[in-house]
């Protein structure tokens, strides 16, 4: 028997013994960043880099894959007890030598888990981890001019790769609002002293938003460059229309932090995807008679929120529980119970 | 619907009153549902796992003496734990709302060998939404048993206090049976029906894992104390079910507690919904420790009108709706586990003859009386 063979069998036989559960939910108790484990990650630091930005350092678990700079990772934190999943670019060079890797974070108004992280995260804490991803990276090949065009903490991709590999001909144009909101100006200011890189920064309070046409006077030859742009999408769709109208639209690479914003409203068009049916749906009936309603196979018990037999996974859109008002937007891995919520806004049911 | 309806007292807009100021405590636990409360359950979880391990550990020499008494002690403990505070209360989706995917009533799974889907279903949705409604909540009596004066009664009852006593000892089997609908379904017509076949082999499956483990691997495991752990796991088992069929069986049986009829729950209000269950139910009173290894059952009245609740927090909510209790003069049952067990213990012997005297007595059938 080979020894693949035999780790499986030596398995099912640790299961035997753990049954109903499994022996990863023993092992988690002492050691949840094991090879093996789900991926998770310790936070072991928190920086603080300006008034309403900080660095996480994360140790992350033994199965972690390594990223390349400029890639992003989706991370899932404990907020009041709930856990919520967001990505962060990561910031840390592919070489670290002692293995962790930063993200680096900053406070919006009403952002639950980017405050957390700010303000409230403490080393210890053991977060989720998924594994690295995002084509906004560097090609194999150096590129010989590279311009950079960010805004905000559209640097921290950026960041990410100006710490990993060093080019010949980098320019940057960054924008905040103020000098002392430019994450990591220290160090952006090192390089430029050290000459490996020119740096604009544009300061929105003083020098209003940048228009997108004073580039020619910024970085002259723009349009020879491989531009990589990370920032608002008011930035990214004016660079987008701007290096099209140039026909150099392939040598502008764009990361977008928020893909599509929730809108919360009264009822909504209900999209149940599995069956592939779409509906009118008000803000009042519950998504289980909706789903009924237009033919759709749904499960359901009590019908008044107590037995949890209608738990349906909440794909997209916004939904508000009838009891107390409160609305859940969709995200990876949260169900909803279909008799007490109703459509607040566009949704997809998973049915 | 027995003999005098102890709610007779209360107008339609106080029952709804009543079921709005339920709403507020509801919304007020869930408002302040957060970190302290997720930090509860894993505590709770990782203190279970231990324990469990440690106690099988312990059981691994289990041919002393000493080592058999601490290790049965603490699984006993540990599979309490496992059932009542952990698994009955996950499988309320009570803690769903930390979106814990390893942590949610759609993916846990218990020791116990009634699968989770299925007792989910016999339980939270029959249960839980019909309570002590005669003929549509089966856990009055499991079907085996005469709680109730209105229920019919038949010389099978006789036996009763034997089957309830036997119920207690193999409680998990029995409820795997409860929840498969054995008796209904074996049935010649019904037991070749694909749906039941299936869960009949879903029950099939985990009962052999159960047993497997239980009976067979960890006692090999043991070696030279291979019996004595058969011994052990035979008790702890045994223990569990005993303490859980007693808990279980303080919530609804115990004198005081009222059931209804099919009819009467046609059109239900919200109001009337709650009041149902406030009267349908039983507490039992104690020490935090006594609620702990309850699973907060101990607290049945608050649990069956806030089943998705937190059970960390039915103690806080106790108070409140206790004092709803008296606010609306009804009659709150509650009292420590011996009296409440003895108390459902004697309606059980009391119920397996037939009813002594008529249950109601109308004034129309005094004056009969009288005359003849
Ligand atoms: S059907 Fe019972 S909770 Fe939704």
């Amino acid at each position: 028997m080979t020894s693949a063979a035999l780790r499986s069998r030596a398995w099912k036989l640790l299961e035997m013994v753990t049954t109903p559960l499994l022996p990863s939910d023993y092992l988690d108790l002492v050691s949840p960043l094991r090879a093996g484990a789900d991926l998770r990650g310790r936070i072991e630091a928190v920086l603080p880099e300006t008034d309403d930005a900080a660095t996480v350092v994360i140790r992350p678990g033994r199965g972690w894959r390594g990223h390349t700079a400029g890639q992003y990772v989706r991370i899932g934190v404990d907020v009041d007890g709930v856990r919520l999943w967001r990505a962060y670019s990561i910031t840390s060079p592919t070489h670290r030598q002692d293995g962790r890797v930063t993200i680096t974070v900053k406070a919006i108004p009403d952002g639950k888990v980017s405050n957390h992280l700010v303000r409230r995260a403490r080393p210890g804490t053991l977060i989720q981890l998924d594994q690295p991803t995002g084509d906004f990276v560097l090609p194999q090949a150096k590129p010989a001019k590279v311009l950079y065009l960010t805004a905000g903490s559209g640097i921290t991709p950026v960041m990410g790769m100006l710490r990993d590999i060093e080019l010949d001909d980098a320019v940057m144009v960054h924008c905040a609002p103020q000098p002392y909101d430019v994450i990591f100006r220290n160090e952006l200011h090192d390089l430029v002293a050290d000459k490996k890189l020119r740096l604009t920064e544009v300061h929105t309070d003083t020098d209003g938003m940048l228009d997108i046409g004073r580039l020619d006077e910024l970085v002259p030859d723009w349009a020879e460059r491989e531009t990589w742009a990370c920032g608002p999408a008011g930035l990214l769709d004016a660079a987008e229309e701007h290096w099209t109208e140039h026909g150099v639209r392939e040598r502008l690479h764009t990361e977008r932090f928020r893909p599509g914003i929730v809108v919360a409203g009264e009822g909504g068009e209900v999209t149940f995807s599995a069956t592939g049916r779409t509906v009118d749906a008000d803000g009042a009936t519950p998504l289980l008679d909706v789903g009924e309603e237009a033919g759709v196979l749904m499960p359901s018990g009590c019908r008044m929120g107590i037995c949890f037999g209608c738990v349906t996974p909440l794909k997209a859109g916004a939904v508000r529980d009838l009891r107390t008002g409160e609305i859940t937007e969709a995200e990876p891995g949260v169900l909803i119970q279909t008799c007490v919520s109703a459509a607040a806004g566009p949704c997809d049911i998973e049915r | 619907m027995t003999a005098i309806d102890p709610t007779a007292h209360l107008t339609a807009e106080q029952i709804e009153e009543l079921g709005r100021e339920l709403d507020a405590i509801r919304d007020e636990v869930i408002a302040g549902r957060g970190e302290k409360d997720a930090a509860y359950i894993r505590k709770v979880i990782s203190a279970q796992r231990k324990l469990e391990l440690v106690s099988r550990g312990v059981l691994l020499f289990s041919i002393f003496p000493p080592a058999w008494l601490i290790g049965t002690a603490g699984l006993s403990v540990a599979k309490i734990m496992d059932n009542m505070e952990i698994g009955h209360n996950i499988l309320h989706g009570q803690w769903d709302w930390m979106r814990d995917p390893k942590i949610h009533s759609t993916t846990w799974e218990w020791d116990h060998v009634s699968p989770s889907e299925q007792w989910k279903h016999s339980h939270n949705e029959l249960h839980h939404t019909y309570t002590n409604v005669i003929g549509k909540d089966n856990d009055l009596g499991y079907g085996i048993m005469r709680v109730d004066e209105d229920q019919r009664w038949h010389p099978f009852h006789l036996g009763q206090p034997l089957w309830n006593f036997i119920n207690a000892c193999f409680f998990e089997y029995g409820i795997a049976a409860y929840d498969l609908e054995l008796g209904k379904n074996l049935h010649k017509r019904r037991r070749n029906n694909p749906e039941f076949r299936a869960r009949a082999k879903a029950v099939g499956r985990k009962i052999r894992k159960q047993v497997l483990k239980d009976y067979v691997i960890h006692p090999l495991l043991s070696g030279p104390s291979f019996l004595p752990t058969l011994a052990a796991t035979f008790t702890a088992n045994l223990v569990r079910n005993i303490w859980s069929h007693s808990v279980i069986m303080c919530g609804h049986f115990p004198e005081g507690v009222q059931v209804f009829e099919r009819r009467s729950i046609k059109g239900e209000t919200r109001g009337q919904w709650y009041l149902r269950q406030m009267m349908g139910s039983a507490n039992i009173s104690g020490s935090r420790a006594m609620h702990f290894m309850t699973g907060n059952l101990s607290h049945q009245i608050e649990h069956h009108l806030f089943p998705d609740l937190p059970s960390n927090r039915y103690a806080e909510v106790a108070v409140k709706v206790r004092a709803l209790f008296e606010k609306y003069e009804l009659e709150y049952v509650t009292g420590p586990l011996p009296k409440q067990v003895f108390s459902a213990w004697r309606k059980v012997f009391r119920l397996s003859l037939p009813n002594r005297k008529p249950k109601v007595k109308t004034p129309d059938r005094e004056q009969e009386l009288v005359a003849a």
